[in-house]
This record gives C-alpha cells, sequence and structure tokens, in this order.
C-alpha cells in the first residue's frame, strides 16, 4: 500500500501598509511617477542620511497585530539586515529580529466543509521595502528605481499550522479582509500589495517529526498558490519515494510554466549578520497610545455576520459575501439606516452591483454611488413611483455617475404610467396590430401574453405599470 | 595674517565693528593657507578663492543690514570632510568617494552658515574617521603643524591642523572615540566633543553612529562654547537628537571653580604614560585646585574594557555603515569588471584603504552568526556597564579630569604598523564615546620636544557648562600659543 504523506505549510506574508509616506522619510508611497522622483537622501541610502519612523506605520503594525491577537511588544526595536543587492541602497535593509512589534497571535479559518481551525501567528514585524530593478534586455546594464525603496511593510509569518491549499487559501482569504477593514493595506496579490512566501515540507502521516521545508517565491494569485502547493508537494513526495532527500532552498515559481525551480540552498545563505539599528530609538508603545488603536478598531467580518442574522434577518450566504469588503458592508449599513430594508438593499448589492463590479472590472472600494442615492431608489420602486426594469436602467446611471435617482427620474420623465385610461388605449392597439400572437395567446399558449406585455410595454418606452398591463390585457382578450 | 592669529570670537568683534571686513577676513585665510598648506596639507578641498569671496560680499551685506548679528557672521571656519557640503566635494578622506558631491548640506554645517560663518574648506582625516594619525587619508598625511615630522593626531587631524596652522578661525570636528579631543591635544587646540544627541548628525557620513558625534575645534574654550551653541540643536531627522532644556552654552563663560568637586582616576596615570604628559596634566589639576576646585582621586572602574568593547562595536556599526559605497549609487566605481559582484569586490578592494578594510572586516566578523553574542553583545554589556560607573563617579564628582592623550603626538610612520598599540592610545577617551558624555581637551603644557599636551575635562551628560567653566577658569591662567614653526 502507498504511504500516506501530510504536507505542514507555514507562510511569510508581506503586506504593503496604506501610509501616504514612506516608514523612514517623508517621501510619497503613490504608484507610477517616473523613476527615482519619489525619492530623497534618505531612500536611495546617501551618506549621512538618516532614518525617521513613520508613527502610523506602527499604529497599522499594532492594529493588525490587535486583530489577529497577538501579544503587542510595547518595548520593540529595529534592526539592520545586511545584505548587498543593488535594490536596497545602503545595502543593509531597516527590518526586526529580536523584538518585533507582535508575537504569539493567531486566526481562526473556516473550511469548506464548515470545519473551524486556528492557524498561528509567529510574529508580525515592521520593514522598508526594496527599490525595483529593471534589465535591459538587449545591452549589458541594470537600471534601478529607488520610488519603493522605503515603502513600509509588515511581515506576519505563521506558525507550520496549514496542511492544504484550502487553509493557505483560507488563511491569506482571513488576514486580507481584516486588513482591508482596518485599512491598512489593500492587500492586492496582482500588484504586488500582498505577497506570500510558501514554506512547505513534507512527512509521513502521523509522524511527530517535520520534514526538511523549502521556501517558494513568487505566487502573485491564489491560484498560482494552490498550484505551487500542488507541485511542491508533489515534488518532495517523488523524492522521498525514489530515496532521494529535500533540500532546503528557496525556489522561484513559475505560474506559466507550472514548475519551480531553486533559487538558492541552505548553503549558500546568506549570514545576514541582525545587529540593532543604532540610527533609531526603541519604540515605545504606552498603554494609553495601545488603548487609542483599540479604540479605533473596526467591526469586524466576523461580528458583522452574527450581527447581520440577527439584526438584519438576511440569509448568510448574502452576509457572506457583503461583508467580504468594508466598503460594500458600510454601503448596505449605511443605507438601511436609511430605508430600513435590508434584504432589497441587500438584492440590489448582490445581483446589479455585482453584475456591475464585474462588468466594469472594478474592486469594491471604487463603488461611486452613495448609500443615499441607492435609499432613495429602493424607495422609489417601493413607492411605485417606478417599475423594476425602469430602476435597472436608473441603478446603472447611478453606478456611473452616482446621480440623484429622484432628479434623474423627473427629467427623464421616468414615472411609472397607472393612468388606466391611457394604458387601455395602447393595450387594444396592440391587440389589434398584434393578430398572430393574440390568436396564439386564445388558443391557449399563455406564453404568448409575455410578447403582448413586452409590446405595451415598448408604446410605453417601458414606464408601463407591469401589473395593469397583465389585468388589462387578460381581461381584453 | 595677522589676523588669523586672532580667535574665531574676535575676528567676528572686529567685523561687526567693522573694523575689518569679511572678505579681509577670507583673503587672510587664504594667504595663511597658500603659505602654510603645502607644509601642513591640512585641507582635502580648499574652495574657489572667488566663490568664497563672492560668498563673503553676501554675509558682509548681511551684517551692515543687521540681518546677521551672531558672533561668528563673516568667521572663516574649515569643515571636516566626512560632513556633508551640498555641491562640495566631500570625501571622507577616501579614495571611494573622491567624486562625490553632496545633494544636500549637513544640519551642523547648515546652522554655522545660517550663523553667517564662510566655509573654505574641507579638512583631511583618517579615511572615514578610522584612525588616530589622518595618515590613514587617501590624499596623503596631514602634518602637526609644531612639528612636521609629527603626525597631527586623528581622526580630526586635518581640522586640528588647519586651527593650528591658522589657515581658518575655527573648524568642525567628529568625535567617535576622541578623534576630535585627541587631536586636539597633539595640536595644542581646543577641542570639545558634546554629550550623544546635542549636535545632529544628519549629514554626518556615519563611522559608529552610536558614538559618533559633531563637536568645535578652535583656539580656546570660548569659541568652542559659541560654535557649540551655533551648532547644536534638536533636529527631528535624527532620531538620536535630544530635545535638551536649553542651549545655552556661552552664560559658563566664567572665572569660578570654587567647590567644584573633580575626580581623578587613579587608572588614568598608570603604565603607558608619558611622564611630561602626567606632570603637565597635574599641574593644571593643581591650578584648578587653586581656584578653588576640591579634587580627589578615586577609582573608575572597567578603564581596560573601553578600548575592545569600543573596537566591537564601532567596526560592527562601521561594517554595516560603509556598505552602502559599492560603486552603484555614486562615488568610485573599478573600471574593469564582470558582472555585479565583481564590480563590487573590486570597487571596494580598490577604493577603500587597510585601515578601513580591517575594521569591516572585523565588524562583519563580530556580527556572524555563531559570534554575535560572545562579542558583540558582550560589548554592549560592557558599553552599558562602563556608563554605570561613569554615573557612580559623577554622583560624587561634578567633572573627571586626565590627560586626554597617554603621550604627545608620534612621528610620522610609526603608528601604522603597530595597530593595536595606536588603539591603546584612545584610552583616556574612548569611554566617554561609550558613555556619551561630553568631555573637552584643552592646551596644558608641552612635554620636552616641544610638543602640546592636552588636558581632558570630562562631564556628565548635558553638564556641558559646567565642563567649559572649569576649562574656561583654567584657560585664564596662561595664554594661548601656537606652533613655533609655523609662525613667522
Amino acid at each position: 500500500m502507498a504511504k500516506q504523506y501530510e504536507t505542514v505549510i507555514g507562510l511569510e506574508v508581506h503586506v504593503e501598509l496604506a501610509t501616504k509616506t514612506k516608514i523612514f522619510c517623508g517621501c510619497s508611497t503613490a504608484f507610477g511617477g517616473e523613476p527615482n522622483t519619489h525619492t530623497c537622501p534618505v531612500c536611495t541610502g546617501m551618506p549621512g542620511s538618516l532614518p525617521v519612523l513613520n508613527k502610523q506605520v506602527v499604529e497599522y503594525a499594532v492594529a493588525v497585530g490587535l486583530a489577529t491577537n497577538c501579544k503587542i511588544t510595547q518595548y520593540c526595536k529595529f534592526d539592520r539586515k545586511n545584505y548587498f543587492y543593488p535594490d536596497n541602497p545602503q545595502n543593509y535593509q531597516i527590518s526586526q529580529l529580536y523584538l518585533p512589534i507582535c508575537r504569539d497571535g493567531g486566526v481562526e479559518i473556516e473550511l469548506e466543509n464548515g470545519e473551524k481551525k486556528t492557524i498561528g501567528i509567529h510574529e508580525i514585524h515592521m520593514e522598508e521595502d526594496a527599490g525595483k530593478l529593471i534589465h535591459d534586455e538587449w545591452g549589458e546594464n541594470s537600471l534601478v528605481d529607488f520610488n519603493r525603496s522605503g515603502v513600509p511593510l509588515i511581515e506576519i509569518v505563521s506558525e507550520p499550522d496549514m496542511r492544504s491549499a484550502e487553509e493557505v487559501i483560507a488563511y491569506l482569504d482571513k488576514l486580507r479582509i481584516i486588513i482591508q477593514y482596518l485599512g491598512a493595506s489593500d492587500c492586492k496579490l496582482q500588484e504586488g500589495s500582498m505577497r506570500a512566501d510558501v514554506n512547505l515540507s513534507v512527512r509521513e502521516a502521523g509522524a511527530s517529526e517535520f520534514g526538511t521545508r523549502t521556501e517558494m517565491k513568487n505566487l502573485n494569485s491564489f491560484k498560482a498558490i494552490a498550484r505551487a502547493i500542488e507541485a511542491e508537494k508533489n515534488r518532495q513526495i517523488d523524492l522521498i519515494e525514489s530515496g532521494e532527500a529535500v533540500i532546503q532552498e528557496t525556489r522561484r515559481w513559475d505560474d506559466n510554466k507550472e514548475y519551480s525551480y531553486a533559487m538558492r540552498s541552505k548553503e549558500d545563505a546568506q549570514d545576514y549578520r541582525y545587529f540593532p539599528e543604532p540610527d533609531l530609538v526603541p519604540v515605545e508603545i504606552s498603554d494609553q497610545w495601545l488603548e487609542e488603536i483599540r479604540a479605533k478598531q473596526p467591526e469586524f467580518r466576523t461580528q458583522k455576520l452574527e450581527r447581520y442574522e440577527r439584526e438584519y434577518h438576511i440569509p448568510e450566504y448574502d452576509a457572506k459575501i457583503i461583508t467580504e469588503s468594508k466598503k460594500m458592508a458600510d454601503l448596505f449599513e449605511e443605507t438601511v439606516a436609511i430605508c430600513s430594508n435590508p434584504k432589497k438593499v441587500s438584492n440590489w448589492l448582490m445581483v446589479e452591483t455585482m453584475r456591475l463590479l464585474k462588468e466594469h472590472d472594478m474592486e469594491p472600494e471604487e463603488i461611486r454611488f452613495t448609500p443615499d442615492n441607492l435609499a432613495k431608489l429602493i424607495n422609489l420602486v417601493d413607492g411605485g413611483t417606478i417599475n423594476s426594469s425602469v430602476a435597472k436602467q436608473v441603478f446603472e446611471q447611478m453606478f456611473e455617475y452616482n446621480t440623484d435617482p429622484e432628479a434623474y427620474v423627473e427629467e427623464k420623465g421616468l414615472k411609472m404610467d397607472s393612468d388606466e385610461d391611457g394604458l387601455k388605449k395602447i393595450v387594444e392597439e396592440v391587440i389589434a396590430s398584434n393578430p398572430q400572437s393574440v390568436e396564439d395567446y386564445r388558443s391557449g399558449k399563455e406564453k404568448a401574453i409575455g410578447f403582448l406585455v413586452g409590446q405595451t410595454m415598448k408604446a410605453t418606452k417601458g414606464k408601463a405599470n407591469p401589473g395593469m398591463i397583465n389585468k388589462l390585457l387578460k381581461e381584453l382578450l | 595674517m595677522e589676523l588669523m592669529k586672532l580667535t574665531a570670537v574676535e575676528t567676528g568683534k572686529k567685523i561687526k565693528a567693522g573694523e575689518i571686513s569679511v572678505e579681509d577676513a577670507v583673503n587672510a585665510a587664504f594667504e595663511q593657507i597658500e603659505t602654510v598648506e603645502k607644509d601642513v596639507n591640512a585641507y582635502v578641498t580648499v574652495l574657489e578663492k572667488a566663490c568664497v569671496l563672492e560668498k563673503a560680499k553676501e554675509i558682509q551685506k548681511k551684517i551692515d543690514s543687521g540681518e546677521l548679528t551672531g558672533p561668528l557672521a563673516g568667521v572663516p571656519v574649515a569643515i571636516k570632510d566626512n560632513m556633508c557640503t551640498e555641491g562640495i566635494l566631500t570625501t571622507c578622506s577616501s579614495k571611494i568617494l573622491s567624486n562625490f558631491k553632496p545633494a544636500y548640506t549637513s544640519e551642523a554645517v547648515l546652522n554655522l552658515e545660517k550663523a553667517g560663518a564662510v566655509i573654505i574648506g574641507k579638512t583631511n582625516m583618517d579615511e572615514f574617521a578610522m584612525g588616530s594619525t589622518t595618515e590613514t587619508s587617501a590624499y596623503g598625511a596631514t602634518k602637526n603643524p609644531w612639528n612636521f615630522e609629527h603626525v597631527p593626531g586623528g581622526s580630526s587631524g586635518g581640522s586640528c591642523a588647519a586651527v593650528a596652522a591658522e589657515e581658518c578661525s575655527c573648524a568642525l570636528g567628529s568625535d567617535t572615540g576622541g578623534s576630535i579631543r585627541q587631536p586636539s591635544s597633539f595640536c595644542g587646540v581646543t577641542g570639545l566633543k558634546p554629550t550623544y544627541g546635542t549636535v545632529s548628525r544628519y549629514g554626518l557620513i556615519a563611522y559608529g553612529s552610536s558614538l559618533d558625534q559633531i563637536g568645535p575645534v578652535a583656539k580656546d574654550v570660548t569659541d568652542c562654547a559659541v560654535i557649540l551653541e551655533t551648532i547644536a540643536s534638536y533636529d527631528q531627522k535624527d532620531s538620536t537628537s535630544v530635545k535638551r532644556e536649553e542651549y545655552d552654552f556661552t552664560s559658563a563663560l566664567k572665572e569660578d571653580v570654587k567647590g567644584l568637586k573633580i575626580g581623578i582616576p587613579k587608572g588614568y596615570f598608570g603604565d603607558g604614560l608619558d611622564e611630561d604628559v602626567r606632570k603637565a596634566v597635574l599641574e593644571a589639576a593643581k591650578v584648578l585646585e587653586k581656584k578653588g576646585a576640591v579634587l580627589e582621586e578615586f577609582d573608575l572602574g572597567l578603564v581596560d574594557y573601553a578600548i575592545p568593547a569600543y573596537y566591537v562595536i564601532a567596526s560592527a556599526e562601521a561594517s554595516s555603515n560603509l556598505a552602502r559605497f559599492d560603486g552603484v549609487k555614486y562615488g568610485f566605481r573599478t573600471e574593469e569588471f564582470r558582472g555585479l559582484h565583481n564590480m563590487y569586490k573590486k570597487t571596494r578592494s580598490e577604493g577603500f584603504g587597510a585601515e578601513v578594510k580591517r575594521r569591516i572586516m572585523l565588524g562583519s566578523f563580530v556580527l556572524s552568526s555563531g559570534y554575535f553574542d560572545a562579542y558583540y553583545l558582550k560589548a554592549l554589556r560592557t558599553k552599558a556597564l562602563i556608563k554605570k560607573e561613569f554615573d557612580r563617579a559623577f554622583e560624587t564628582y561634578d567633572l573627571i579630569l586626565g590627560p586626554a592623550a597617554p603621550t604627545t603626538a608620534p612621528k610620522l610612520g610609526e603608528s601604522l604598523s603597530d595597530p593595536i598599540k595606536m588603539y591603546l592610545g584612545d584610552i583616556y577617551t574612548i569611554s566617554v564615546n561609550l558613555a556619551g558624555l561630553p568631555g573637552i581637551s584643552i592646551p596644558c603644557g608641552t612635554d620636552k620636544k616641544g610638543l602640546p599636551i592636552g588636558l581632558q575635562l570630562i562631564g556628565n551628560c548635558f553638564e556641558e557648562k559646567t565642563m567649559i567653566q572649569a576649562a574656561y577658569t583654567f584657560e585664564q591662567s596662561r595664554s594661548y600659543e601656537g606652533p613655533k614653526m609655523v609662525q613667522r
């Protein structure tokens, strides 16, 4: 019988923080910009320049730590990690080794089968990002752009608690939603504002010792992560089965080829010669500061899910989708506060909003319409001022330009037509000019009435009260 | 050239009184440079005279209009070549920065410029401030103006020699393990190292970040107090900068040491101390006693541990601080190379001198995994214990008195062959940096060969005023004497 193997996975997740300025200088963190324009003596490693810590970085790191149940190191320090590479202007990175800002936390993940599991967080530390190398493909030169140099990062190091790609993705998603709720980062894997390195080893089921692990880099999507985990697990099992040893090394995943290759092994692993950063003073987080950050923590998804069920009585499925993003959840709650119709608000968000987001390839954060306008639209439908097909048309307008629906309906004359005498005349005309359908209906083809309703709507430019048309048609036929 | 005999404050007064112009002062400095610089080699860069005279005119206007009223307005100053000066070559006396012109000016120099001081040049130093003789400079050794066969000390040897040889009115130096006080002692000038955090390090090219501090080099205590008052500031760009309660140092320029308790560490007068130095320093102590100070010998612990702790900490920091000099972004890059790593290796092999390489290797070693605890952490613990020893001493004494260096200036070429011996010469100055304390070296005589001897006073943290007052009081007992060899 073939041996059973267990996969053991730990993650190192880098998250780019959403501060306006860099971690150790006042330069902008904005994306884009001509190369080396968001730079100064500090983030280009000019001789004599000195780092000054951006307090917002500490606040975000503490907020993430609190949200992931970590212990906050109220007296923490920065250390230098020494290594030579041209994207790193000082040839050392300011990071944290000995006293990281958060330790010993964990988050609960929920799997497809409803099972819950806690993934431990070993530590979270603050550090600076490096610049970017641009290699000239034809010439012999490489160029370096320091615009990203000094952009603040936190590195979240998990315990080796995950056993499958599903758990890894559930964990990453949990982190992503927590951090987005905090506004600490937009956490986009594709754009690199969230990066995950996967440490993976396999062992025989039931073994107590861990196997030799490898570290996988360059994973730019959840799909790539799942594929890389599967491939690496199989690669290691194949090695073991054929009597070869797994080598502790860093590997780079090529998602196009669905293959990874070794970047460097432990033998040539560098000695980073960490030591306390003498240019910065220790960070002291007072009880008061800690409490201030704690007080600013938002209501997270887990709490929202419970409350939505209790307070709004919307289906769990809807609640889950709405709370995926804080923007969506806020929009939901604010709209409900105005129009007191949770189910209708949820429907607009679940159906039309989701459809248009997908069509426009937009994130919920980019939604432009206000809760106020969505509430007005719902009230217009509820009050019988417009019918549902007009409502969709108005919604599209609102989605695009945040148009006030009341003003728009007024301006475009979209109010529902419920004038029975007027509609009766139109219905009569429709019947007169569509003898075939009338014939079909009368001979028992119930569906034919749909065509006649459509024709009437067309004749009224979609404004007719659909219930009334149905009633009139049935009467006249 | 008579003008150059004046102190910086005297020069400033004459300018303010309209007796001389800023241009006169600048011309006098240049004239002296033209006469003696070929023998002294105090400068790496002397600025273009025409440019400096242009600047002098601007400053003169501001003085005339009443915009500049400070004591240093119009005074010609020299800056150690490890402080960044915008658009002006800043080499750290290293080949690796042979073409480096910074894009910004260091905070301390900016403060001097705001006060109207006129920069005339950048002074020679031991490469990256590593050395005690100014012989490790890539631009040739500086000579001691008292005797050209002797070194000026280091690493601020250029600044001290320039002041002694009257090639500027005063200068800025930097002190990591005695680099202001020891060459001041060797050159017969006054040099002050402030409490760590008093003068911004922003723009000072780091050697040992936790120990480096900029300070004044001048002819007398008054100049030092005035310069310190000018350059000291709380600077948000330097996280280790300290917001002090006051930045007044000149009010301490009073002749009064009555009742001042001065401790004399017995360990500072043991083996290895030159007899002439011992005599001169103890005589200086007696002068202070006569003026009312209370002297007492005491045991300062851990004196012997300061040097090893210092060389571990400073080298460790230096190995990391100097990593940025790699030929990628600025400075020297080797001409021929194959690939990135070869470029790094060749650039750094060719760009750094022997002493710098020695300390980078030492520093990299003590930070390596497996050695970090045994060397670096132990050195940090030693540093903390040394600080405690001083704290204990300052519970009893207002000041500590000793020599600035165990000998007078050695001959050129005698020191580099035996680095350990050279390192041991820092014994009286190094612990002051480890403890972050202020220290001052003031001339207190000469040895049999006619070379100057320096008296060192050490204050408690932030107690520069006590130190300045005692130094000023001592100074009143003698008149300033410049070196004979360059005197006309």
